[in-house]
């Protein structure tokens, strides 16, 4: 019988094998038809909250992973890839980026990227779900250290919400959401992208976790979110990194600004002076990052030509580049 | 509410029979003929293979909804009891059948009805088969935002004089608006004149099942009232309650506000169940649906046992939702501070209705933009509104994506403020009932020479939603006017065969009319 795509959901399960030794694994449905696992080692945590199901586990290959819903959020092992991809490309393209808001991201991992930049002032952290973040403090203080920081602030509440009551007030938005679909979902709305094109003063950028564009229901995910931030902003690119324990390991994030191109008008010598050492992120890898396979390169492409978007540009094409400040209808007002 | 009733609403007597019919796998050499979903894979694959077990037809151990004597009886006294009826029918065709037993209940051919103008099509309908004669109250429109209101006591009370042998009166309540008429005082006064009062209570499912709401058509004593469980009480579509109000005559209407008065004197028949059901079986299937039925059964038991906190609930998260929107600016969502005692008594508050036109959109515009650009699908959207229908089954993340998209949408789209279209009330001149103006022989000729003639077709303009003509009226020179002005304004007129209203459709001319 056919999985369907919300049975996704019930895939936290442990397998009991025979023999001698307990055989404990962490499976996690990418389609239907195919699943990742990771054997477990042991249970660390497991709780519900007024959102989801919380669970943390202690695995011998990628150290402690944090599930929400039963999907895959993290790793201990593979985590800096995310963090590090999602903070350090707009911070090394905004010059001068004081004040970050970062919506989601109740383990830490972003903030603990964003906090050793001594320019940043303030990083406002709207998460729904409180729990997630005592539980990441207690059990993930790899990615949660970021978190005492006094720069930090904390609004446990509706991301879409909050956004909605600020204006022309952020330098960076970084959207680290969960999946299109559970509590998540208002994050990958058109009504939220515009909300945050509105919070972001006129030089601001929008980095947004941008789902995957290898398993069909992933990838129409990848496309409408890219439909809807191109509706918004002039300029909307998208990068890629590899994720190991992602669904097909090939990850992508959203670029999105009203004025800075991703490649053209990032900082490289400035970024390297900051001294700030990383394990996947360098300025290299950075201008590689926006050079996307060509299919990926077609899926994005066929929803910047929709009708409804007034596309002058094509993404990530090379020369093509030159035309995307030329956009116009993001700045409808 | 005492423990013994809680005990009892726990029950839902159909789906437990039917439950039991499907764990005894009897062989089915009855109707429907799919076999419990066999006999067609495609569509068992498609609805589930449950859904299509439980499709069964009536037998013993299931009662039978034309005649009910065992489970299906017992599921209708619990939802009797639960909304404080005396008796109660499960309705398969749509409020829409309840709404037509509740005018062939009370009126036969030449019988009249006092009926707001604004009355759903489903009772002039219901009156085209009967005979029954239409006696309009004007509801009252709000100027600003173009809405149709509620009667007024003082209304009713001038049509009860004009029209003593009126047999019943015929109340909206709550409108699709959440707009409340002053239904208490309507049952005693219509009660203190020998009239029945029936409500379509289309949109009031929940005020049942909270202390809240305004009050329900029982609870303020009224004769019958027709509940769209599918609509706030979460059953199927097409799935309904007609409820027998339980009042007695010359007793009291059950009104308490009211207690320094005489008490009130009920003059009107009452009206007996049994009547009722034979009312029903003229037009309803004799194969009514089980999964209609149950999903009737199970709905009942869901809101007599947890109505309160659901609705609770839903309360909350549309005042929540008011709030919002009126703090993005220029939407105008509605809510308890329109109430006036008069032709809005009380208000809904679990109904979110926006006012577009301050942010320049019409109403039917920011539906479009909802559904086109945004992926939400509200109930509604007229000139100068949309209505997004709140229920048991909404979340707050919906309701802050609403707002969020509300918010872009006078960010990207807003214009200047739209002034609101005229809305003045033309009182209808009935010549035929509407069963004799739509079997009429009928013509269309030149809108400027209708003066005079009967109208064979009805005319609505919105806003705000009002009949400017129905069949069987007169055409006076004050209704071309207000056509006309209302059409070079740009209201929406709808209804004529000829849209252009060049030509009218009226009934051909002959001796006696």
């Amino acid at each position: 019988m056919l999985v369907s795509e919300k049975s996704r959901n019930q895939t936290n399960q442990k397998e009991i094998g025979r023999g001698d030794l307990m055989d404990l694994w962490f499976s996690e449905f990418h389609t239907p038809s195919v699943k990742l696992a990771i054997k477990v080692s042991k249970q660390l945590y497991s709780g519900k909250s007024d959102f989801q199901q919380i669970d943390v586990f202690e695995s011998p290959e990628f150290g402690r992973f944090l599930t929400l819903d039963g999907y895959m959020m993290l790793t201990q092992k593979d985590e800096f890839i995310y963090h590090e991809m999602m903070v350090h490309v707009p911070m090394c393209v905004h010059p001068d980026a004081r004040k970050a808001l970062v919506i989601g991201a109740g383990d830490g991992g972003v903030v603990r990227e964003l906090v050793r930049y001594d320019s940043i002032e303030h990083i406002d952290v709207v998460e729904i779900d409180e729990e997630v973040v005592e539980v990441a403090k207690k059990y993930l203080p790899f990615t949660a250290c970021g978190f005492d920081d006094p720069r930090v602030k904390f609004h446990f509440e509706d991301g879409l919400k909050y956004v909605r009551h600020h204006e022309d007030e952020y330098d960076l938005i970084l959207v680290d959401s969960t999946d299109p679909f559970g509590p998540g979902e208002g994050l990958f709305t058109k009504e939220f992208y515009g909300n945050c094109y509105t919070a972001l003063k006129e030089d601001g950028i929008m980095v947004n976790q941008n789902e995957s564009p290898f398993y069909a229901n992933d990838a129409r995910a990848m496309q409408r979110a890219h439909k809807r931030i191109h509706a918004n902003f002039p300029i909307c690119r998208v990068y890629q990194a590899h994720i190991p324990t992602y669904p097909s390991g090939h990850w992508l994030f959203g670029f999105a600004s009203k004025k800075y191109h991703p490649v053209r008008d990032m900082h490289a010598a400035d970024w390297k002076s900051l001294g700030i050492e990383t394990k996947y992120y360098n300025t290299n890898l950075h201008r590689g990052a926006f050079a996307l396979p060509n299919y990926v390169q077609k899926l994005l492409e066929a929803m910047e030509e929709l009708p409804g978007n007034d596309t002058t540009t094509t993404l990530n094409g090379g020369a093509k580049h030159a035309s995307a400040d030329e956009k116009k209808n993001g700045g409808k007002s | 509410m005492n423990s013994d009733f809680r005990k009892n609403q726990d029950r839902a007597p159909i789906a437990e029979a039917l439950e039991a019919y499907s764990s005894e796998r009897v062989v089915p050499f009855d109707v429907p003929g799919h076999k419990h979903g066999r006999g067609n894979p495609e569509l068992t694959a498609f609805l589930g293979e449950r859904t299509m077990t439980l499709d069964v037809n009536s037998m013993k151990p299931l009662d039978n909804l034309c005649h009910p004597v065992s489970v299906i009886k017992e599921a209708e006294e619990l939802a009797a009891e639960a909304f404080g009826a005396k008796a109660a029918f499960f309705m398969v065709g749509g409020t829409t059948s309840a709404v037509q037993a509740m005018v062939f209940t009370v009126a036969a051919r030449g019988d009249k009805i006092i009926v707001p103008r604004n009355v759903h099509r489903s009772v002039i309908n219901a009156m085209v088969l009967c005979g029954a004669v239409p006696v309009y109250v004007d509801p009252g429109a709000h100027e600003e935002l173009g809405i149709a209101l509620g009667m007024q006591l003082s209304d009713i009370e001038a049509a009860i004089r004009d029209n003593p042998d009126a047999k019943a009166i015929f109340v909206n309540n709550p409108t699709y608006y959440g707009i409340c008429s002053d239904l208490r005082g309507i049952v005693k006064l219509a009660h203190a004149n020998g009239m029945q009062v029936v409500v379509d209570e289309a949109h009031g499912t929940h005020l049942s099942f909270s202390d809240r709401l305004p009050v329900s058509a029982m609870e303020a004593g009224a004769d019958m009232a027709s509940v769209s469980m599918h609509k706030s009480g979460g059953s199927l579509t097409q799935s309904a309650f007609l409820l027998v109000g339980s009042a007695k005559s010359s007793e009291g209407s059950g009104s308490d506000a009211k207690s320094t008065v005489t008490p009130d004197e009920n003059r009107a028949p009452s009206i007996d169940p049994a009547y009722v059901r034979q009312i029903i079986n003229l037009t309803q299937t004799t194969s009514g649906s089980y999964l209609f039925l149950s999903s009737l059964d199970l709905s009942r038991k869901r809101l007599a046992l947890h109505g309160k906190e659901l609705f609770d609930k839903v309360i909350d998260m549309a005042e929540y939702a008011r709030e919002e929107i009126n703090s993005i600016g220029g939407y105008y969502a509605i809510g308890s501070e329109l109430v006036n005692g008069k032709e809005i008594y009380d208000f809904d508050k679990t109904k979110l209705v926006i006012h577009t036109l301050p942010v320049g959109l019409a109403g039917i515009e920011v539906y479009d933009l909802l559904r086109d650009e945004y992926d939400i699908q509200m109930e509604f959207g007229d000139f100068g509104n949309c209505l997004a229908y709140l229920s048991v089954g909404d979340r707050i993340r919906d309701v802050e994506r609403l707002v969020g998209a509300l918010s872009e949408i006078r960010r990207l789209f807003g214009k200047d403020p739209i002034i609101s279209l005229p809305n003045n009330y033309i009182a209808p001149v009935v010549v035929l009932s509407p069963q004799e103006a739509f079997y009429a022989d009928a013509e269309h000729i030149p809108f400027e020479k209708t003066v005079g003639r009967i109208a064979a077709e009805s005319i609505m303009c919105y806003p705000p939603g009002i009949p400017v003509l129905a069949p069987g009226e007169k055409i006076t020179e004050e209704v071309l006017e207000y056509l006309r002005y209302a059409q070079e304004k740009g209201c929406q007129i709808t209804g004529a065969e000829d849209e252009s209203l060049h030509t009218l459709k009226v009934v051909r001319e002959k001796s006696g009319y």
